[in-house]
């Protein structure tokens, strides 16, 4: 279906929003009631899976291969027997002794099916809370932890083997809607001319990347800023809020950060900071790169992290041509007054020439001129977690 | 033998459980857990979490008794006995 439909996960369930030829119409496709966290058609299969956080019943990964007609469970994500992780304490949490609460030692279990990724070959990938990668190479028929990232020091070593550093660089994200503060894993991006070359980015500790296929894994942080930790320039401690990179030209990278926006040109090897506050282009959620030009991305800015919603009560999408340098806001047909809209990070998507976005709010944007202008396609929909074409 | 009620919820993702007598041969709840699974596969991953625990905002009742082992499940199922597993009001 291409950039002809789109495919958006919400708080109820999953609808499809589809160009007829009197417009763009929204129709709900399955799960109503359900927590869709991500939905997405696989490129290499036309398989279309559903990320599920079933509230009471748990996460569960639902796939339908019927265009929606109908969903059914596929192979479950689980965590095997012994993992194990270090979860670092609320913030508010102390100790006996009065200071910050220490790290303890948790069994894993899936707390919510966060992101999913396709590779050719059958290969899926699930990004979770807490921070593990799940992978299947037959087409999402079974899923394996991905080890070494689940082992990596930055997570504090393998406690299989006893091999651990006894701290952990992985904090936690309220993502989890468990009441827990577990890490999880919210972006993973395959390179498309290297398919064994993967970047995953994790709330909060930061990016890592594979090139051999998930054998081994470093971070990929050096440029990042924060201004939250007291080391600024700390190799982990960052929190990616979603990175995404040009399919054309691989090498550009781009990250909406908590503390910014951030791009590189050199495969995530480095980061610029490339955030324009004077413009309101600092802090979001979501990213959304050029299919075919590197220096072109869109965000969604937001107010601050201290109110996360649209600046001024006016809906606007900022855009750059040139890497970042300037950004130009997009505000044609969107709403200027009274709109305080969030977009989270997974539900903002281009294809085509063709952009989309949706909020919190129930409100989907479309835009068929790459930004230029937009119209509302839907504004009642439940609160709006992911949106893909596809 | 134990007699098993359902919520309602749960046949949403069963629908082939709905208006069938559930009866299953089980001493203890995770029995009842584990036959209802191979009644409906996949059912005791709802119920349960990967390390068999039950799911926090899920009960099991055992006649009027809520099951008190929640870890794994240990509590006994006499002959005769109804079973009910039921969400807990929670959500929005």
């Amino acid at each position: 279906m291409g950039s002809d439909r789109i495919l958006v996960g919400t708080r109820k369930g999953v609808f499809f929003i589809e160009k007829l030829r009197s417009g763009w119409k929204p129709r709900l496709a399955g799960h109503a009631g359900g927590g869709a966290n991500y939905v997405a058609s696989d490129p290499f299969s036309g398989t279309i899976w559903a990320a599920m956080g079933h509230g009471h019943w748990g996460a569960k990964l639902s796939r339908s291969t019927d265009e929606g007609k109908t969903w059914t469970d596929a192979a479950q994500v689980k965590f095997p027997r012994g993992a194990r992780y270090l979860s670092p304490p609320m913030p508010d949490e102390t100790g006996p002794d009065g200071k910050p609460a220490a790290v303890t030692l948790k069994e894993a279990t899936v707390q919510k099916l966060w992101a999913l990724a396709f590779g050719p070959g059958g290969r899926v990938y699930v990004g979770t809370i807490p921070g593990g990668l799940f992978v299947s190479n037959d087409g999402g028929e079974s899923f394996e932890l991905n080890r070494p990232l689940w082992d990596h020091d930055s997570r504090g070593g393998d406690f299989w083997n006893g091999r651990t550093t006894g701290t952990t660089h992985w904090f936690g994200t309220p993502a989890a809607e468990s009441g827990d503060f577990a890490p999880g894993i919210h972006s993973i991006v395959v390179d498309p001319r290297n398919p064994e070359r993967v970047l995953v980015a994790i709330s909060t500790a930061g990016v890592l990347e594979t090139t051999d296929g998930g054998k081994s894994w470093r971070g990929r942080n050096r440029g990042m800023t924060n201004d939250y930790l007291p080391d600024p320039n700390a190799e982990w401690g960052h929190d990616p809020h979603f990175i995404t990179l040009c399919p054309g030209q691989p090498d550009f990278v781009w990250q909406q950060n908590h503390t910014g926006v951030f791009h590189s040109d050199d495969g995530a090897q480095t980061w610029r900071k490339v955030s324009q506050p004077e413009q309101g282009v600092h802090f979001g959620f979501p990213i959304a790169a050029d299919a075919k030009h590197g220096g072109t991305a869109w965000v969604v800015p937001g107010k601050s992290d201290m109110q996360r919603m649209a600046i001024d009560g006016g809906l606007f999408v900022a855009r750059t041509q040139d890497g970042g340098k300037s950004w130009e806001p997009l505000r044609n047909g969107l709403p200027q007054e009274n709109a305080y809209d969030v977009v989270l990070r997974h539900s903002l998507d281009q294809q085509d020439g063709k952009l989309a976005f949706g909020s919190t709010t129930g409100n989907l944007y479309v835009s068929e001129d790459r930004g230029e202008s937009w119209q509302s396609v839907a504004n009642n929909l439940p609160p709006i977690y992911s949106v893909r074409f596809g | 033998m134990a007699t098993v009620k359902l919520t309602r919820h749960l046949f949403t993702f069963f629908p082939q459980l709905e208006g069938e007598e559930l009866v299953v041969e089980a001493t203890n709840a995770a029995e009842v857990v584990s036959a209802l699974d191979k009644l409906a596969p996949g059912i005791a991953f709802y119920i349960c979490d990967e390390l068999g625990r039950l799911r926090t905002h899920v009960n099991i009742f055992v006649g009027d008794e809520r099951i008190a082992d929640r870890e794994r499940l240990s509590d006994p199922v006499g002959p005769d006995t109804r079973v009910f597993i039921m969400q807990a009001l929670s959500g929005g």
